[in-house]
């Protein structure tokens, strides 16, 4: 059987027919130092059974989040995913469905779309959410951009805490837009802090909770400061099962809401795909981007179910539309929800308990280690931990003895002044062996 | 009354104008639902889109027929869009200007040669 789609023959008439003497021919306008010379090393012409052979010993060089005890988090967190989930999303209607290019017609796909904008909307305690966004780093960026069109004015603050790699995709994203961005160096419990950096042409606060440390905040008053001087306030979660036990981003004032739903219904995956998370007031709704599912009756007075306001996105506005993204991560969106759906509203506030009793007992555990300081105040399942030694080295020592112990902040924010603090999160996964195991080999390393 | 061949209208009342979209533009959009102004004190150049007109099948950009400054927002559309469609060349006005060169008038169309555009159309 032949996988590639053209013989050498068609080839040679192709390149006649074009007057090219090679292939490599039509790459000659490329400078040759931007230029690989031949292949990259890959070997060649292997049967299926050398190349299984193959993958799965590059497969054995990995030590995988559920093999190991595991506490990396910042951004990204290992959570328990029903088998049920993967099922259902693999069914056919939703596995090979892309955007709908006539949506009404797939009213079971437009459904799960408006089930899942229902939770999003109940889970951040807003009144509107879209369709999903890529993830919540590029939701943040999307909020950025919505107040900014919405206030008129051109500049964010990006608060102490949050993720750096947040800020860098925000900042890829309103610069080149004209925006600007005023990023305030990383702080553990600092938040209430970027008010400072306002000024009249200040759009937005980023503020995120709990933030890359950890902490937890009430973000009422910042709220309330940031509207006095006419900005936004735009919440950041990376962490959504904390939602289920933290006052919700809509009763603390925010304005929009950018979060990072990996945690329910999806697995690590390598770091992506995720989906963002994006939620608004209903007065903003037109400056929102992305799609929009609404419920309405049919002819016959029948509920069902249509894409509503439309005349916001690329398709019909074009370069004037408020948003470019032109898809989503609908299937990670259907995960959530489907996972969502099976804990209900009590099985969410119990899963985000069970994580914070998790931190707890994790705490208890560091605060034990000599030399061991945690940093965070008020935590919902994640620790800032400060070390007597550079933490990646401790992160990399405690990794050779098979312990997963979280992510040093010195890999997303070197030279940032926490070079020896590392992040470590519990999650319901993580069992007492775990912590156990953990405490005592970094008592072993740090001895 | 004077008119654009984007469809706005403009009335002169001394040193401001007013301006909004013309009932056969209104009528082609369908049924408005919503009305962005500008803020007042916005400087717009002519020809620049200064609002959008958002009807239910489109969202159209509104041209600002000559340049000044807006000093007036029809503030009432908010609550009420459809006025757009039911008096689009009276309560259904969009922004009031303050113009920065009268003579701009001078390039626009009056009613017969608006009608003869439409009649084309």
């Amino acid at each position: 059987m032949r996988y590639l789609p053209l013989t050498g023959a068609d080839r040679r008439a192709m390149l006649a027919t074009i007057g090219a003497p090679t292939v490599d021919a039509l790459f000659e306008d490329v400078p040759a130092e931007a230029r690989r010379d031949g292949l990259v090393d890959l070997p060649r012409g292997q049967g299926e059974l050398e190349v299984e052979r193959a993958l799965q010993r590059l497969a054995a060089k990995n030590l995988p989040a559920g093999a190991a005890p595991f506490f990396c988090g910042a951004g990204a967190y290992r959570h328990h995913v029903p088998a049920s989930v993967d099922h259902l999303i693999q069914r056919s209607e939703f596995l090979t469905a892309y955007t709908p290019y006539q949506p009404e017609i797939a009213q079971g796909s437009l459904q799960t779309v408006f089930e899942f904008q229902t939770q999003v909307a109940a889970l951040t305690g807003m009144e509107v959410a879209n369709a999903s966004m890529y993830d919540g780093s590029t939701a943040a960026a999307e909020a950025v951009l919505m107040a900014m069109r919405i206030t008129r004015r051109g500049r964010a603050v990006l608060s102490p805490g949050l993720h750096p790699h947040y800020a860098e995709a925000v900042a890829a994203q309103v610069r080149p837009a004209g925006g600007k961005v005023a990023r305030l160096p990383l702080a553990v419990d600092a938040e209430a802090a970027s008010i400072e950096a306002v000024d009249a042409d200040t759009a937005c606060v980023v503020v995120q909770t709990p933030n890359l440390f950890g902490t937890a905040s009430d973000l009422s008053g910042l709220a309330e400061a940031v509207h006095a001087r006419g900005a936004l306030l735009v919440v950041v979660t990376t962490e959504a099962v904390s939602l289920g036990l933290l006052k919700p981003p809509g009763e603390m004032g925010a304005d929009i809401v950018a979060a990072e739903g990996q945690s329910i219904g999806n697995g690590l995956n390598f770091g992506g795909p995720y989906v963002g998370l994006f939620a608004t007031r209903e007065r903003y709704v037109r400056q929102a981007p992305g799609r929009l599912c609404g419920q309405t009756v049919d002819a016959d007075g029948r509920r069902g179910f249509v894409l509503t306001l439309s005349t916001r996105e690329q398709h019909i506005r074009r370069e004037k539309a408020t948003s470019n993204i032109c898809t989503n991560s609908g299937l990670c969106a259907l995960a959530f929800s489907i996972h969502m759906t099976l804990l209900g509203q009590a099985g969410l506030k119990r899963l985000a308990l069970l994580n914070h009793q998790a931190a707890r007992r994790l705490k208890s555990a560091l605060d034990e280690v000599p030399g061991v300081e945690v940093l965070t105040p008020r935590f919902f399942n994640e620790l800032a931990v400060r070390l007597p030694r550079p933490a990646a080295a401790v992160a990399e020592a405690l990794a050779a003895k098979g312990i997963l112990a979280g992510v040093p902040v010195s890999r997303l924010a070197p030279g940032a002044g926490f070079d020896d603090v590392l992040l470590a999160a519990a999650t319901e996964t993580t069992t007492e062996d775990d912590i156990a195991r953990l405490a005592a080999a970094l008592k072993e390393v740090l001895a | 009354m004077r008119f654009t061949k984007d469809h706005e209208w403009i009335a002169v009342d001394g040193g401001t104008a007013t301006v909004g979209i013309t009932a056969f533009a209104a009528g082609q959009l369908g049924d408005v639902v919503y009305v962005e102004l500008p803020e007042v004190g916005r400087a717009v150049a002519r020809g620049e889109g200064f609002a959008v007109v958002e009807s239910v099948k489109a969202a159209s950009d509104v041209y600002a027929p000559v340049s000044g400054e807006v000093v007036e927002v029809n503030a009432a559309l908010s609550a009420a869009p459809e006025t757009v469609n039911a008096e689009p060349q009276a309560g259904g006005w969009l922004v009031r200007l303050r113009l920065a060169d009268p003579s701009e008038l001078d390039g626009l169309m009056d009613q017969a040669a608006y009608d003869a555009l439409v009649a084309e159309t």
